[in-house]
């Protein structure tokens, strides 16, 4: 009787770990979701300010147990959504707190020298010129991360602010002036 | 059961929910007639008057217009033009405070009228023989964008393809004190009418609902008279209520059709104009007017004369006020647009485009400014209110704690901000506000989300041709390493026999080649005679002169020729060669020297740059500014023109080596230099190949 009902409860446990054996070959998932989730968030500025090379190599640290708060582009929204994910507290930011203001790179364009250390610096290629011609910055593709202001031997690259536009104006109550019209 | 056609046609009409009755406070202005506004002293033309995108600027500071002159160029479906409003010249093309709720300042054109009101020279239109395409880029270069309020292209909906059933001309203008339209329409609902068969040419669609609010009798009856008996155009006079003009509230009003939650009315056939805009493309078809002036409502107990005014674009706000005899309270608030929807203008300063319809300079008693915002308490008069059924304390709690996902949830993006909410709320809280900035946020957000999909392909895409481009290096570089351990082989064991061959085929060679250098010395012959008679007076050198020149000529020849021929690849004609020597002989000096030159002084002007760096403070400063602006930008072409000049005198040297070894076994006899061009080329291209490998090493590593 009893090498029966451990025969039945063998054959069951091969069966099913046979089964979960087919269904981990056949429904792999290619990459780990929570990195991909992690990426989604972070905002792929792709400056490095984490200590880790771009956006998705600090998704991975964190899927691995990093600190979530060295993300200074993506602010305490981005920290705040990355505790909601991991399901720990949120943490004030690590890096010195940083003016949220979105800049784009300039580059003075009459003192570039064409030397495209900047080129090779952008992680987005948001650079173009090329060896010896003047060099210029695709504004739209900017993501501000100012990775290519410290390689300029020549230090012509400034980070502008971005200029606010009708179109991505906020309303702001408190900001609309209230102001005297004269009489006269 | 009757079709919809037939409910429209016996003049059913529907309600939509919600709503409110402020007092209209129209009954005076719509009695006055038009008022024609002088021409002021300064225009501002912002560049955009429209939804979409600005023009191309056409003019410049100092240009002269006239009239009706395009000043911008569409260059895109999603643009049209803006026109003189009149005759005069360009001050400026400038920033100027945009008639925008935010104020920030945008391109404008500022014009000074020269008082003569000059037309450029105009083009009517028989639209009956006209294609769809010649009527569709008049409506465009008109400059015509929907003049309700909110500028849509009207070229773009003019073009629909899809069929529509039916168009609607909305008069309704439901807010308070606006009566621009109901002015236009009394006194030229023929125009009107005109304007609306034009887009039913275009359209052709089954019937034409003109809707205009029952408390505009006048309006009504000019606009029926001016439809006459036309066949299925129904005016239709819609109860008094707010927001029964706008685009969504009216189509459920005259057809009982709801437009689905993010799409436009065209998707469900219907196409909806205001009367100023079916005026406008009257105006610009049939006789050419493009989109200039625009009818104004001024309205407000500050002003002494409120009335519809005709202005041209451009006018300032406090010069139509001024001419409305404006008498500013302190604080004075002014409104552009109407009290329910309209912004308070920072500035008076801003002019009044395309969409302007009216400028409000109401008393403090008249329109009070916003009390004292205070709690929700949960009344749902807001709820009754709203006419696109929405929740708006729900989207108040969820604005306010900024909760996108539920803003979505809740249908934010159906809210018409027609501020019928806020009206009713008896804690007066100002909640289009609060919709409007939660709107811009996840407008903002979703731009940012889309640009940061952006980044992430860019630095894809980056990585892995980085990664492409360092497995190319490191193959090229095996590859290279490989073919060099084999030539190192080959050239130690075979050194020998590819030295016996090129004997053998420089002794093939040399049959035709004495036939040639024979010929060269014929050619030389005469040569020598007329430089022996032109250098007369120094005979003594001649002779000396004429027993090194063949020599040193035939080996300068023997290099031209390989020159030309590396660069164009023909064989040297045999005439041309002993030109080419004679041309040649003296140049290897001074080719040499040049680059000598040009070394030593990139030799020189580096040290002067080192020293500049090292002592500032040099004896003569001023050449040290010289040389700096010269050398700074220089850096990287002298390195890499030494770089080329030492990779061409490798080459030269190299290629000299080969042509004595050449010549060395047949110094004999003067055909010596001849038989290499066999030889010669096959080397140069080998040395030059080596040069070029060289100059590439060095640049990668200067690049690296």
């Amino acid at each position: 009787m009893m090498s029966t009902a451990l025969l039945v409860m063998g054959a069951i446990a091969l069966l099913f770990g046979g089964l979960l054996g087919y269904a981990a070959l056949r429904f792999r998932v290619e990459s780990d979701p929570l990195v991909e989730q992690i990426d989604e968030i972070l905002p792929q500025t792709q400056c490095g300010q984490c200590g880790y090379p771009g956006c998705r190599p600090y998704a991975e640290a964190i899927a691995n147990g990093d600190e979530i708060n060295k993300c200074p582009p993506g602010g305490e929204a981005t920290v705040r959504k990355l505790a909601d994910l991991m399901g720990v507290e949120a943490k004030p930011l690590d890096a010195d707190a940083q003016s949220s203001i979105k800049k784009v790179a300039f580059i003075r364009e009459d003192e570039c020298i064409g030397c495209t250390k900047c080129i090779q610096a952008c992680p987005v290629d948001a650079i173009v010129g090329a060896t010896r011609q003047m060099h210029t910055v695709i504004a739209d593709e900017c993501t501000g991360c100012d990775l290519c202001v410290e390689p300029c031997p020549v230090d012509c690259i400034d980070m502008i602010p971005v200029a606010e536009t009708a179109e991505r104006w906020k309303w702001d109550l408190q900001s609309i002036p209230i102001r005297h019209i004269e009489t006269n | 059961m009757q079709t919809l056609f037939e409910k429209i046609a016996a003049g059913q009409l529907w309600r939509f929910p919600g709503g409110i009755h402020p007092p209209t406070r129209k009954a005076e202005l719509s009695k006055k007639p038009i008022a024609t506004m002088p021409l002021p002293e300064r225009l501002f033309l912002p560049l955009r008057q429209h939804i979409g995108v600005a023009g191309t600027c056409l003019v410049r500071k100092g240009d002269y217009v006239l009239k009706g002159q395009p000043l911008t160029v569409a260059d895109s479906s999603m643009s049209v033009p803006v026109h003189a409003p009149t005759s005069g010249l360009i001050l400026a093309v400038t920033d100027h405070t945009s008639p925008h709720p935010s104020a920030l300042p945008e391109p404008t054109i500022v014009l000074e009228p020269d008082g003569l009101d000059e037309w450029r020279e105009r083009e009517p239109l028989d639209y009956q023989q006209c294609s769809t395409q010649q009527l569709l880029e008049r409506i465009q270069g008109a400059g015509i964008a929907g003049m309700g309020g909110a500028g849509f292209p009207t070229h773009l909906k003019s073009a629909s393809t899809r069929q529509i059933d039916y168009i609607i001309i909305n008069g309704v203008e439901c807010e308070p004190y606006i009566s621009a339209d109901d002015a236009l329409m009394q006194e030229h609902a023929s125009t009107i009418v005109q304007g609306i068969e034009i887009l039913s040419h275009l359209l052709t669609p089954k019937a034409v609902i003109i809707a205009i609010e029952d408390d505009k009798q006048s309006a009504f009856h000019a606009m029926q008279a001016a439809v006459d008996d036309r066949q299925h155009w129904f005016v239709r006079a819609v109860p008094t209520k707010y927001p029964s003009g706008g685009e969504k509230q009216l189509i459920q009003l005259l057809t009982g059709q709801e437009v689905p939650a993010g799409r436009r009315p065209m998707d469900i056939g219907i196409m909806m104009f205001n009367v100023g805009t079916s005026f406008a493309i009257a105006q610009a078809v049939l006789d050419d007017i493009p989109l200039i002036s625009r009818i104004v409502t001024l309205a407000g107990q500050t002003l002494q004369q409120t009335q519809n005014v005709l202005a041209p674009l451009g006018t300032t706000v406090s010069d139509l006020l001024y001419f409305c005899g404006f008498q500013p309270e302190p604080q004075q608030r002014v409104i552009m647009g109407g009290p329910m929807m309209g912004f308070t203008l920072p500035d008076l300063s801003v002019p009044i485009i395309k969409t302007s319809n009216c400028i409000l300079a109401p008393t403090q008693q008249e329109l009070p400014a916003a009390a004292n915002e205070m709690d929700c308490i949960r009344c749902t008069a807001c709820a009754e209110a709203c006419p696109a059924s929405l929740l708006p304390q729900q989207l108040l709690w969820f604005s306010k704690a900024k909760d996108q996902d539920k803003l979505s949830e809740y249908n934010l993006f159906d809210c018409i901000e027609c501020g019928a909410c806020a009206y009713v709320c008896p804690s007066e809280i100002p909640l289009v506000q609060y919709y409007r900035i939660a709107k811009s946020e996840i407008r903002e957000q979703q731009r940012e989300a889309l640009k940061a999909e952006q980044a992430k392909a860019r630095f894809e895409a980056r990585k892995a041709r980085l990664e492409a481009e360092k497995l190319e290096r490191q193959q090229r570089n095996e590859r290279l390493a490989a073919e060099r351990a084999a030539k190192q082989n080959m050239d130690s064991s075979n050194a020998v026999a590819a030295a016996l061959t090129r004997v053998q085929n420089r002794q093939q060679q040399a049959p035709d080649d004495v036939a040639t250098i024979n010929a060269e010395r014929e050619h030389q012959k005469p040569q020598a005679g007329t430089q022996q008679s032109l250098t007369a007076e120094q005979p003594a050198n001649t002779p000396q002169a004429s027993e090194q020149d063949p020599r040193k000529a035939a080996i300068a020849a023997a290099l031209a020729r390989a020159k030309a021929k590396k660069q164009q690849q023909d064989t040297a004609d045999t005439p041309e060669a002993p030109k080419a020597a004679d041309t040649t002989a003296p140049e290897p000096e001074p080719a040499t020297d040049p680059r000598k030159a040009a070394i030593a002084a990139a030799l020189a002007r580096a040290k002067a740059k080192k020293q500049q760096q090292d002592t500032a403070d040099t004896a003569a400063p001023k050449a040290a500014d010289t040389t700096a602006p010269e050398s700074e930008p220089a850096t990287d072409p002298r390195k890499a023109a030494i770089a080329a000049a030492l990779a061409r005198a490798k080459a030269k040297k190299q290629q000299q080596d080969t042509a004595d070894t050449a010549a060395a076994p047949s110094a004999a006899d003067t055909t010596a230099p001849e038989p290499d061009p066999a030889a010669d080329p096959r080397k140069a291209a080998i040395a030059a190949a080596v040069a070029r490998a060289k100059a590439r090493k060095l640049k990668e590593s200067e690049s690296e």
